[in-house]
């Protein structure tokens, strides 16, 4: 009973159920490799189990070869047997990790949308350059377009998490990451920090909501009526800590304050950091 | 005059802190009125604390352990409540609090119950095994084991002075850097590290040279026990790895301290510095740990199958290759930080590869238990049902070592599900087998038996209901350190990870039990022959608990398996015609007085007391002097002497027959 529930949940486990092509093929990857290794995987629990009770030294009837230690076959299948799993699944890894490159931009008719993404302490500050508007806490994008997110920290390293559309990838201050995402259905799911940065970080989770371009465009409007602005100067105030924020409208941001968010950590003394990758 | 220290330092801010601190300085009256009450403080100094004998320092590297395991697991314990309670809730811990607490533990266990207990064994065993009579620096050996102690009684201390990092066991900066850590926790993690690291490095250095120079006649490379093989590249991997540590530690130390920049946000520092070196060493250290209860797996597979070890070439070209590609993939802890495809590839194909050696190795234990004759001691269950859970592991292993799957996994408590699974079976039950196992010979009486099997059964069923969960929580993407957590569909498979935990603390009970009894019957459960196994190998040719020289003559070795080969030939315990006068080493007090004097100098460091610093520093120095200027560091035992232990010895061997 018990396990038929702990099925039924978790055939809705955000990684068993990705709602986007990305996740859909870092899925796959995992199940494929999961099938490959299970070929090995089996067959040494199964043996193990069998050879000790075979084995067992009441079971006189067993065949006994205490000095047998060698013999150049099967010392050369241990070799091969996890040589040509290893093969296979390092082709399978070599080929997904080119074609699901963080940083490589969806193909896709609609048009990206570009969405700038900060870690502060203990919130995520999602910026849209094109839209001319901020949200705390909260990411909102067309269903079926790409998303592109250039991301961030202002604060110590976190990891922007969201696990049914596009997996993790950290969040470093001084630094951009990216991570391409995309949704295939209208729906809300869970973002959130997996890389532990302090007292609020359990509760720095985020709405991800994906919905028609219309609703999109309708939410961006209601955006714009917040009539809060996010610039240099009530940008600390924002940045500094603070838990469980609740999700936030800013009608309007200063251009290029996300670059500034990065340049304030590279410009400071000396100018060693290392170069950005684009 | 006493730095940052204040009346504050005290754990009152919480009454579980207050509470663990009584625990701890409870304990520690209660061992010092015990020994007191013994009268035991002087058989303590001359006997233990001031040998140089590998075997007593090996000891007292497992007793080490042994007490941080506990303080380890009731850590783990604590985090396992938390989070089973703390759905939309605080649980019964602040963030604070449970910061502390998975930093700890991480710590604890890998630096000073997991590299102790290592390091023990290796003490107790290698010289045994390669027929010699100590290592080849026994004062070095001591300092090692007291600057390893000193670094676990900073630990123990910060429960009671101040605070504990909350930075987690990696200790990622800039969260552990001074702007945003400004209290002592990340120092006491520091100091810790760098001290206990020196200790490390040095046992290193001290058992390359003693494999490699201190092997008895005939024994070549190719003839030596695959626990000394894996010793062997273990040690060659920490005298390598551990300057790795030390180096991104001092660092550290030097942004907190020093106001530098190599691991802040701004002013030209990178993180990103930090975490490559911490995994440099990081990743070589999880095969530091693991090689040694390969070791001790293939030691006994083969002493219980009753069989010669199948494929013995195989598993050391296999532990030589995995000892080198370990230094190779450490990138693969942080997949996610944004290297380019080709970069991420790399080091993820070369994880795989090490799959390659690690899979030979469990075929070989496998062909050797094929045809064999399974006597199923608690040391054979250790192994089989390492065997069963280490494949596990591995393929999650393999799974988060392709790039794009780690994207989804990492940093969930699929990751934390994953390195437990390598590190309890793996490396945890490989020790607890080389334990119970090598127990009759470091103390001359049998360890017993049910409750030893009683400990295995609650650890391996606690284990799989503790973690099993965690994978599946991963998949739902449940991140790693939650305090708390707003999701009540985690909240099932919590509850039955603290069940789990509450079977291994039964099985922690089975290991108290399987001690008081089998000291209790020691009188009745002696090994008189030195050889309860039908060993193959040669630390069961000499007495248990071995002699001060471990052997009267040194052996000369004809086979892989010395000691049966010596059995088979009829020439197993001959008496020699004669005794020769033997040069030990003498006692010395010098290890410890360093070691204490290391503890102080760390936590004069982390209360920026730099008086006691400098202090400290010159009486370690001086005591450094004060041994290199002393010649008479050894003594000689008479060939008379020699001869009353042998005869004692050989009464007790014939009275068995």
């Amino acid at each position: 009973m018990a396990l038929l529930l702990g099925a039924c949940d978790l055939k809705h486990a955000a990684v068993i159920d990705p709602k986007g092509p990305i996740a859909l093929a870092e899925r796959n990857l995992l199940f494929d490799a999961f099938c490959v290794m299970m070929i090995v995987i089996v067959p040494v629990i199964v043996l193990t189990l069998w050879f000790a009770w075979r084995y067992r030294a009441s079971n006189t009837k067993a065949t006994y070869t205490p000095t047998w230690s060698n013999s150049v076959k099967l010392d050369a299948l241990t070799w091969l047997i996890p040589a040509v799993i290893v093969v296979a699944v390092a082709v399978l890894l070599w080929r997904s990790t080119h074609r699901l490159d963080p940083y490589r931009p969806l193909e896709s008719k609609e048009p990206p949308i570009d969405v700038q993404v900060v870690a502060q302490d203990w919130k995520w500050l999602f910026i849209y350059p094109e839209q001319g508007i901020a949200v705390v806490n909260q990411l909102v994008f067309p269903a079926g377009r790409p998303v592109s997110l250039r991301i961030t920290s202002d604060t110590v390293m976190n990891s922007f998490y969201v696990p049914q559309l596009a997996g993790q990838i950290y969040a470093m201050a001084g630094m951009q990451t990216r991570l391409q995402m995309l949704a295939d259905q209208p729906g809300t799911f869970v973002g959130r920090n997996s890389q532990y940065s302090g007292g609020g970080y359990s509760q720095q989770h985020f709405e991800v909501r994906a919905m028609s371009q219309a609703d999109f465009d309708a939410w961006v409007g209601r955006a714009k009526q917040a009539g809060t602005s996010l610039d240099a100067t009530t940008y600390p105030a924002l940045a500094a800590k603070s838990r469980a924020n609740p999700i936030t409208y800013y009608s309007a941001v200063e251009p290029k304050l996300f670059d500034s968010i990065i340049d304030k950590y590279r410009h400071s003394g000396h100018a060693h950091s290392a170069p950005v990758r684009r | 005059m006493f730095g940052k220290l204040t009346i504050e330092a005290l754990p009152f801010y919480s009454p579980i802190a207050a509470g663990g601190a009584a625990v701890t300085v409870g304990g520690a009256l209660l061992v010092a009125i015990v020994l007191t009450w013994l009268k035991a403080w002087k058989y303590l100094w001359t006997d233990w604390l001031t040998s140089v004998d590998h075997k007593r320092i090996g000891i007292m590297y497992v007793v080490l352990a042994l007490i941080m395991l506990l303080r380890g697991f009731v850590d783990a314990l604590m985090m396992r409540a938390q989070q089973a309670m703390a759905l939309n809730s605080g649980g019964y811990l602040p963030p604070e609090h449970f910061d502390q607490i998975f930093s700890s533990h991480g710590t604890i266990m890998i630096f000073f119950m997991a590299m102790p207990f290592m390091t023990g064994l290796m003490n107790v065993i290698v010289p045994l095994q390669i027929g010699t009579r100590d290592v080849a620096f026994p004062w070095l050996n001591a300092v090692s084991l007291w600057l390893s102690a000193a670094g676990a009684a900073l630990v123990m201390v910060s429960l009671v002075i101040g605070k504990f990092s909350t930075a987690g066991w990696t200790g990622y900066p800039p969260y552990s850097g001074i702007e945003y850590n400004p209290g002592v926790g990340v120092d006491y993690w520091i100091w810790a590290i760098l001290i206990s690291g020196v200790g490390s490095t040095m046992s290193g250095i001290n058992f390359i040279v003693t494999i490699l120079k201190r092997r008895a006649p005939g024994m070549t490379l190719m003839r030596m026990t695959p626990f000394v093989w894996t010793a062997l590249v273990a040690s060659v991997l920490m005298a390598f790895a551990f300057p790795a540590i030390t180096v991104a530690c001092g660092l550290l130390a030097l942004d907190r301290l020093a106001g530098m920049h190599f691991f802040t946000n701004a002013h030209g520092g990178n993180m990103m510095n930090y975490v490559n070196l911490f995994w440099i060493w990081g990743h070589p250290e999880v095969y530091i740990l693991i090689l040694p209860a390969f070791g001790i797996f293939s030691e006994v597979v083969s002493t219980f199958s009753r069989k010669r070890l199948f494929g013995y070439e195989s598993l050391v070209y296999a532990t030589a290759a995995i000892g080198i590609l370990s230094f190779t993939v450490w990138l693969h802890h942080f997949f996610t930080m944004g290297s380019s495809a080709n970069v991420n590839a790399f080091f993820g194909v070369m994880t795989m590869i090490i799959a390659v050696p690690t899979g030979v190795k469990v075929f070989n234990w496998l062909l050797t238990m094929y045809r064999g004759r399974i006597e199923f001691h608690p040391s054979m269950m250790w192994s089989i049902g390492f065997i069963v859970t280490f494949v596990i592991g591995g393929m999650t292993g393999v799974l988060l070592a392709i790039p794009p799957a780690d994207f989804l996994m990492h940093n969930t408590t699929f990751l934390v599900a994953h390195f437990h699974n390598m590190i309890i079976p793996g490396v945890l039950f490989g020790y607890l087998a080389g334990y119970m196992y090598w127990f009759p010979k470091a103390f001359g009486f049998a360890f017993h038996r049910g409750w030893g099997l009683g400990a295995f059964w609650c650890w391996i069923i606690g284990f799989y209901l503790a973690f099993m969960p965690l994978y599946l929580l991963g998949l739902k993407g449940m991140p790693r350190r939650m305090e708390t957590y707003n999701d009540p569909t985690w909240q099932p498979y919590l509850l039955v990870a603290a069940s789990g935990a509450a079977v291994v603390l039964c099985g922690i009970g089975c290991m108290v039990m399987q001690l008081y009894v089998s000291i209790r019957d020691r009188a009745k459960t002696r090994d008189l022959t030195g050889d309860p196994f039908d060993g193959r190998t040669l630390e069961w040719s000499t007495s248990s608990p071995p002699p001060p020289y471990n052997f009267a003559v040194i052996p000369t070795v004809s086979d892989r398996e010395a000691f049966l080969e010596m059995k088979e030939k009829g020439i197993a315990w001959r008496r020699p015609a004669a005794y020769e006068p033997i040069r030990i080493p003498s006692n010395t007090p010098i290890g410890v007085i360093l070691g204490a004097f290391g503890f102080v100098l760390g936590f004069a460091m982390v209360w920026h007391i730099w008086w006691l610093v400098v202090a400290s520093g010159v009486v370690m120095f001086a005591a450094v002097i004060v041994r290199s200027s002393n010649d008479e560091q050894e003594f000689t035992m008479s060939a008379a002497e020699v001869k009353a232990i042998e005869d004692q010895r050989y009464r007790l061997l014939g009275s068995r027959s």
